[in-house]
């Protein structure tokens, strides 16, 4: 399982990539791999507002239905349009091809206090 | 599926395991101050024969097609039921009052539900249909939620030839979502007006809604409704109260409907004083998620056999409750498969010939009433089996008159429709022989002299 090292996560099991003021947020690999094979996403328009903690969109996986949840405040710029026709990318290439959307940060500093993924491996082994 | 009550054993056991020591312990919360302290009232206790005799002197007062001509549709119509339905559903593995739907103990109740579906989809062109829903107009009511839901927007027209019914549930519906509901016109040849339309249509408009037929029996010009909708990004939903005229007419998918909805009464259910009935929805794959209500889908078993299972479950609020895309987390099930057998029995051409029949034995009535001094046709479009007749002479005096030589004519329409105030609407089906016709023609014109 990867936890690449240039990118922040949840606890929520998503991840963060950081771009000058632009986020790409994605979930995890081991959150995939939780879920078993998706089947389904929704993911919210161009332009909503986002609160961090709230959730902003579902993944369904024939195992069960999960919300996905803001990991840091901001408006969605870009959506991932290829996963509403193939929800498996997640499963294959969670990190990149399957990322979800890409927001504008409202605070840049808000990504400081997520977490580095050392930390994040530190959790998953805690959870499992 | 059968119904097994408690025994009073079931009683004191579960009473026990819960630490009750009576059923009379489990209302301790209910104040004394409400609570009934003495036996109902009732009259002393009567045998089966005068019980009976009573209930069908009750039941004799009642006017019913059994005991009048009736022309009266507007939503409940008056069709042909063949005696083998009530024979094939109360088999007890479909006669319950609960719908099962596990699959290891359910196939036959799954199956039916999927035959119904397929049966809805082909009916009204769509790709995909629900296990059914309450009735025509409660199936209304959630095509609106399902189109607020998939634009976003707030806004919902609604033709005011749409059955009043059905838009007074859809108000009920509506009344505490802040969404806004907005009439449209009806135009003179009594089809929803379209340049009416066109002004009030917006981009915040979620929904138009019609009736197809519509209240006044009329045909709607689906397909250009559907274009006008479509231009703004509202979606087409269709509102079929007779779904015996799609035997006929062009099917509401195929003109471009996004959703389709309607009311299953004309399938082999009694008219019931108004119900139980069952309501069908039908949609397009690509909406298939933002659907409401119960789906069933086809599937392969471990052995690779051909079995039936709820699929898409996900909508519904046993899963996600408070993202559920409704509150109904069940179907007509025994009303559907009603319609099931119906539709089975008579196959496609067997619809249409029935439909055929409708529209004939309707075109013969308007014509011959047309040719009736104090009654005239008011629109001019293409109708199925109703249309509306205005009088000189006040509606309800003859009405009132017809009634007592035991036809009942129609359905007044001044309480829906004020400007409409001297007119009725009149349903003709093919359950309405050439005398019957006659005999209310020959009435009518009685009132002429």
């Amino acid at each position: 399982m990867e936890f690449p090292e240039e990118l922040k996560y949840t606890e929520e099991h998503e991840w963060v990539l950081v771009e000058d003021e632009l986020a790409v947020i994605g979930i995890t690999d081991f959150a995939q791999d939780a879920l078993g094979d998706v089947v389904f996403v929704e993911l919210p328009e161009v332009g909503t507002v986002l609160e961090a903690g709230k959730a902003f969109g579902v993944v369904e996986s024939v195992k069960a239905v999960s919300d996905i949840y803001a990991p840091i405040s901001g408006t969605v710029e870009e959506i991932n349009d290829d996963l509403v026709e193939a929800p498996e990318i997640i499963n294959t290439s969670p990190y990149e091809d399957g990322w979800m959307i890409k927001i504008r940060m409202a605070d840049v500093s808000d990504a400081d206090a997520l977490m580095d993924a050392e930390a994040y491996q530190a959790l998953i082994e805690e959870e499992s | 599926m059968r119904y097994i009550p408690h025994t009073a054993g079931d009683v004191a056991e579960m009473l026990e395991r819960i630490g009750v020591d009576s059923l009379e312990d489990l209302f301790i919360e209910v104040p004394g101050s409400v609570r009934l302290k003495r036996p109902l009232d009732l009259s002393e206790s009567v045998s089966e024969t005068e019980l009976l005799r009573e209930l069908k002197a009750l039941a004799a007062n009642n006017a019913t097609p059994e005991t009048h001509k009736s022309f009266l549709g507007g939503g409940a119509y008056h069709h042909f039921i063949p005696a083998v339905i009530d024979l094939l559903i109360s088999r007890s593995e479909f006669y319950t009052a609960y719908t099962p739907y596990q699959p290891e103990i359910s196939q036959g109740t799954l199956q039916a539900i999927f035959e119904f579906q397929s049966l809805i989809c082909q009916l009204t062109g769509m790709d995909a249909a629900n296990a059914s829903m309450y009735d025509g107009a409660s199936a209304c009511a959630e095509a609106v939620l399902m189109a607020v839901r998939l634009t976003r927007r707030k806004r919902v027209l609604l033709s005011r030839a749409l059955n009043p019914r059905y838009r007074a549930v859809v108000a009920t519906y509506c009344r505490y979502l802040s969404l806004e509901l907005v009439d449209v016109a009806v135009a003179d040849d009594g089809r929803t007006d379209l340049n009416d339309l066109k002004t009030r249509l917006d981009d915040a408009t979620a929904a138009v809604v019609v009736g197809y037929p519509n209240y006044f029996g009329v045909i709607e010009d689906v397909a250009t409704l559907a274009k006008i909708s479509h231009e703004a990004g509202a979606r087409m939903v269709t509102a079929v109260a007779e779904p015996v005229a799609l035997g006929l007419l062009k099917s509401p998918g195929d003109l471009g409907a996004d959703i389709v909805v309607g009311e299953g009464q004309s399938f082999g259910l009694p008219l019931a004083f108004g119900g139980p009935y069952v309501g069908f929805f039908a949609v397009r794959q690509k909406d298939v998620r933002a659907m409401p209500g119960r789906l069933v889908g086809e599937t392969t078993d471990l052995e690779g056999q051909r079995g039936f299972v709820l699929t898409l479950a996900t909508r519904e609020q046993h899963i996600r409750r408070e993202k559920a895309t409704s509150n109904i987390c069940s179907n007509q099930g025994l009303c559907a498969l009603m319609a099931t057998i119906f539709l089975s029995l008579l196959g496609k051409q067997g619809l249409r010939e029935m439909a055929e029949q409708n529209l004939a034995k309707a075109a013969y009535a308007r014509q011959q009433l047309s040719g009736l001094k104090d009654f005239s046709l008011v629109f001019s479009a293409p109708a199925f089996n109703e249309f509306v007749v205005r009088s000189r002479v006040p509606v309800a005096a003859v009405l009132s008159r017809l009634e007592e030589a035991g036809i009942l004519a129609g359905i007044p329409l001044a309480e829906d429709y004020p400007e409409l105030a001297d007119c009725f609407l009149v349903c003709v089906t093919e359950q309405n022989q050439r005398e019957e016709i006659d005999a209310l023609i020959s009435a009518l014109q009685g009132d002429a002299v």
